[in-house]
């Protein structure tokens, strides 16, 4: 696939460097609202429309935004898109709306959309932007769907909203419970390590990207790197 | 007015009962990257704690006295994000110059705040919660003192599980995951306290 076409952006945001369990990035979102798939869904989506726009703001305007400044102009065009689409939300889906809470205002705070504005938007045209927001959102929703399916099947026996498990599962309430986001997350990310361990053992090593856990700031992220490969420094 | 009970309340249900990063997942950032160490999972906890209560006092008092007489309350995060962005530079700034001792324990610390959602999260709850300056402050103090309890025993139980033999797929971020779910559980305890 071309480098920067439409298609390899999409690809790449949702499966090559996905950004949560790839890049480990936002995860105070992943946790919070991934109670059941339709809130992950729901997250996911607003993340997704928030970053794919902003993405294209900041690319389009990549030359007018003075270098020294940058940070600052990032924060308010995404957090423009954040209360346009808070307000949406509230207007059309007052439930979700509900549902997430606060966590639909602290999408500004998201590293992925700064990170992508960071490493992406802000050096690229407007078109293959717009399409790694999208991309890259995609994959953040999948991902919270995910993790949402997960804990709603376990926590309730229901998989959005109809009930698939058998009648004579005792659901395990904790799930749907803040433990049980960390428990899923850590199940997960722990496959996630098994594939890389064996794809590293047969000699083709992760790059650097995929071992970078810091999930949070981007753009000062000079804290002690977690080491997702276990591969301990000291 | 708020009486010194609420206060308590506030108090008591933001720092254990509704614990910041066990329960309410903010600041997971910092909980998960900063916590390898005691002493820097404390020194991030102080600056933590010095941030928030700074910022939701003046979030608080610009809500109040610009946002709602002028009926621009929808305007809050966008504002929000840059007072905090403001704040955080300006304090590293007057320590730097002025209290050289608090700067060196918190210094490297302060620029990660800036972006971290806990610090948002307090002075967006604030106003949802209908807080005025003072709870929002007292709100604010207890939920970075929150952080700095949870970080402080991560950072420690991190430390006696650093020579442990772990399975692979499990070393690093899983098992760290894995202790945060344990010690949430734990917090769940506190619900009875309230």
């Amino acid at each position: 696939m071309k480098e920067n076409s439409a298609l390899e952006r999409l690809y790449n945001g949702i499966l090559k460097e996905n950004p949560t369990f790839v890049l480990m990035l936002g995860m105070c979102p992943t946790l919070a609202v991934t109670t059941s798939a339709i809130n992950g869904l729901g997250m996911g989506l607003t993340t997704a429309a928030v970053l794919a726009l902003s993405n294209l703001l900041i690319s389009l305007l990549r030359r007018v935004i003075p270098d020294k400044v940058r940070i600052p102009a990032f924060i308010v065009i995404i957090a423009s898109f954040v209360t346009m689409a808070q307000l949406l939300l509230e207007a059309y889906l007052p439930e979700l709306n509900e549902a997430l809470g606060v966590y639909i205002p602290l999408i500004v705070v998201n590293c992925i959309i700064l990170g992508r504005a960071e490493a992406y938007a802000y050096s690229h045209g407007p078109v293959s932007s717009l399409f790694d927001g999208i991309g890259m959102g995609l994959g953040f929703s999948l991902a919270l769907t995910c993790i949402g399916a997960v804990r709603e099947l376990l926590g309730t026996g229901t998989c959005f909203g109809l009930r698939v498990m058998p009648d004579g599962y005792v659901p395990i309430g904790i799930f749907v419970l803040a433990p049980g986001a960390f428990f899923v997350l850590a199940a997960l990310t722990a496959l996630r390590n098994l594939f890389y361990n064996r794809r590293d053992a047969k000699g083709s090593g992760g790059t650097s990207e995929q071992k970078r856990g810091c999930a949070g700031d981007c753009l000062h992220c000079d804290v002690e790197v977690i080491d997702l490969n276990g591969e301990g420094k000291e | 007015m708020e009486t010194i009970k609420d206060l308590l309340m506030i108090l008591v249900s933001s720092s254990l009962v509704s614990n910041v990063v066990l329960s309410r997942f903010l600041g997971l950032c910092p909980f998960l990257g900063v916590s390898k160490k005691i002493n820097t999972a404390a020194g991030m906890g102080g600056a933590i704690v010095f941030v928030i209560t700074l910022s939701s006092g003046i979030a608080g008092a610009i809500y109040q006295f610009l946002l709602v007489p002028f009926h621009l309350e929808y305007l809050q995060t966008i504002v929000f994000i840059l007072v905090i962005a403001a704040l955080v530079q300006f304090v590293e700034m007057f320590l730097k110059k002025y209290v050289k001792a608090l700067y060196q324990a918190l210094g490297v610390y302060l620029p990660l705040i800036t972006t971290n959602c806990a610090v948002l999260g307090v002075a967006l709850t604030n106003v949802q919660k209908e807080y005025g300056i003072l709870a929002g402050m007292v709100n604010g103090f207890a939920t970075a003192l929150g952080f700095l309890i949870a970080i402080v025993i991560l950072a420690g139980l991190r430390e006696k599980m650093a020579c442990n033999d772990i399975p692979s797929a499990f070393r690093g971020m899983p098992s760290v995951l894995l202790t945060a779910g344990l010690m949430a559980i734990a917090f769940c305890g506190f619900s009875g306290l309230l």
